[in-house]
């Protein structure tokens, strides 16, 4: 128990971080997702092009690469200082921003273009069939992936410990540089383990119930 | 065009409105593009000295060597991470409650701690109970542990969507559970559930790069060491984009080969190999994403999926 009640003020700092990279990060990812997200479905054939680029060229990047371009490579150009941990944030949002695109295009793409027709049919105004009929079909298919890729953020934040933001995985280098701290490097990281699966826990439990909750019955 | 559902047949005004933003499009794509076009030269990261580095046939066989790293470790580990896959699944699907509920509690705690975590406790933890462990195999147990998990959900997954009457019949002919598994429900959950498979495999190349966080020497940990090179005014960026370009590439050939194999599949469903070919007469039509067969659990499967298949 030392590990942690020894150390608490860094144990504060590290989940602080951790929860601000994981909110960040989903900020970033969801709005530039939604807006990627669109021009991948929209009828304008340049965007969609642009976003496909974007989607694929990120995606078979490993994050870690992502994290590196940001927090080692923006420095280089010049521009204003950012702290490694708002560099960190807008890698890992850059990133999960892909896969929000393409959990919203697969949710919208599961609603039948029978439905759509049918709404037409009945002379339903292009607005109407968007907010009554398609896209409240495609959120209720998004949220459950789109709680997966939420849980995948939150694990991912861990990455950033690697370009010096003081978050749960960076723990071990921090309590055992300071020499006087109580704990070994194996008590550290089970405790950062455990932090994680019981966040991860509640994130899926509130993924199961959301789901139960708007299941589409088709 | 997948996109009807949300479109009309566009008439005059919406032509005219598209083009519009078209052009914006263009414009602020041109925009970002230019703006970092510009800042590059301005701070000097065009300059010959920069690229120079990667004129070297020395640099390069540092990069070949980086890659055989890199791909030593995905090699092992995406082979291990299947075998650990199919046990897992196989495990929780027991009808033994002694076999079924540790197996799950198993791989549910692995799904939920992060990779890198993992790999830390193997590198950093396991000395302070007493062992060593060499950074290549804290990073492939890391991978096969994590990845394993994740495949067995998928697997099980594709073997709960399978219609009942499958199992049933298996048995009715007399087979016994481990020819049904083995000869019908197997083959069949393999191929609905390829593309996530794939999918998965592309994470675990991905996340070999994990590795130099733990000093193992794989091509991200060499592209550090080439951003230092005081020599060469630290390319810091230019290292970024050759090994980036590297690993797009390689995960690219990867979906590729996805991509290649399901349409195989689908083109002729005895192409499944030589035992499974009763079974894939029958095959039910792939999953697709948001298809109600993968709801009830299969969620985080079903991002993979998603991921998957363009």
């Amino acid at each position: 128990m030392d590990v942690i009640f020894g150390n608490l003020d860094l144990w504060g700092t590290a989940i602080k971080n951790t929860l601000i990279v994981f909110a960040g990060g989903g900020a970033i990812a969801l709005i530039l997702g939604i807006v990627v997200g669109a021009m991948r479905v929209s009828p304008v054939p340049i965007a969609r092009g642009v976003g496909t680029a974007y989607v694929n060229i990120i995606r078979n990047t490993p994050l870690t690469l992502v994290f590196f371009f940001f927090v080692l490579g923006y420095p280089a150009l010049g521009l204003p200082r950012l702290s490694s941990l708002v560099l960190g944030i807008i890698a890992i949002g850059i990133y999960t921003a892909t896969y929000v695109a393409e959990v919203l295009r697969a949710g919208i793409n599961t609603v039948p273009v029978g439905q759509a027709e049918a709404a037409r049919a009945i002379g339903l105004p292009f607005g109407q069939v968007m907010s009554l009929v398609v896209l409240p079909q495609a959120f209720r298919s998004v949220v459950p992936p789109m709680m997966s890729v939420f849980i995948a953020l939150l694990k991912n934040t861990t990455i950033a410990a690697g370009f010096s933001v003081s978050e749960l995985a960076a723990l071990r280098a921090t309590i055992n540089d300071s020499g006087d701290r109580p704990g070994s490097p194996m008590e550290v990281l089970l405790c950062v383990a455990l932090v994680f699966v019981v966040l991860v826990l509640l994130l899926s439990a509130l993924q199961h119930r959301l789901e139960k909750k708007w299941r589409i019955v088709r | 065009m997948s996109t009807s559902v949300l479109y009309d047949v566009p008439g005059p005004k919406a032509i005219l409105r598209n083009r519009v933003l078209a052009v914006a499009t263009i414009v602020v794509v041109a925009a970002i593009i230019g703006f970092l076009g510009y800042r590059f030269a301005l701070s000097g990261q065009f300059s010959p000295t920069k690229w120079g580095l990667f004129t070297y046939a020395t640099v390069w066989s540092q990069i070949f060597a980086a890659l055989g790293k890199t791909l030593a470790a995905f090699g092992l580990a995406a082979i291990l991470s299947l075998v650990a896959g199919f046990a897992l699944a196989i495990g929780r699907l027991s009808d033994h409650a002694w076999v079924r509920v540790p197996t799950t509690a198993v791989t549910e705690l692995f799904r939920a701690v992060p990779v890198l975590v993992m790999m830390m406790l193997l590198y950093y933890g396991l000395p302070s109970v007493g062992m060593r462990m060499d950074p290549y195999w804290a990073v492939v147990i890391a991978l096969v542990v994590y990845n394993g998990s994740v495949l067995a959900e998928a697997l099980r997954a594709g073997i709960e969507s399978l219609p009942r009457g499958q199992k049933e019949a298996g048995y009715a002919i007399g087979l016994r559970k481990s020819g049904v598994m083995r000869l019908i429900l197997l083959p069949q959950a393999v191929r609905v559930m390829l593309p996530v498979i794939i999918a998965q495999l592309v994470v675990t190349m991905k996340d070999t790069a994990l590795g130099f966080i733990i000093t193992y020497p794989e091509l991200l940990y060499l592209a550090k060491q080439l951003s230092s090179n005081a020599q060469f005014q630290q390319p810091i960026l230019q290292s970024a984009f050759v090994i980036g370009g590297i690993y797009i590439v390689m995960c690219l050939i990867l979906s590729g080969i996805a991509r290649l194999l399901e349409q195989r599949l689908h083109r002729n469903p005895r192409a499944h190999g030589g035992r499974g070919d009763d079974a894939a007469n029958t095959g039910p039509a792939p999953v697709e994403p948001g298809d109600p067969r993968l709801h009830p659990e299969g969620t985080v499967t079903e991002v993979i999926s998603v991921q998957g298949r363009e």
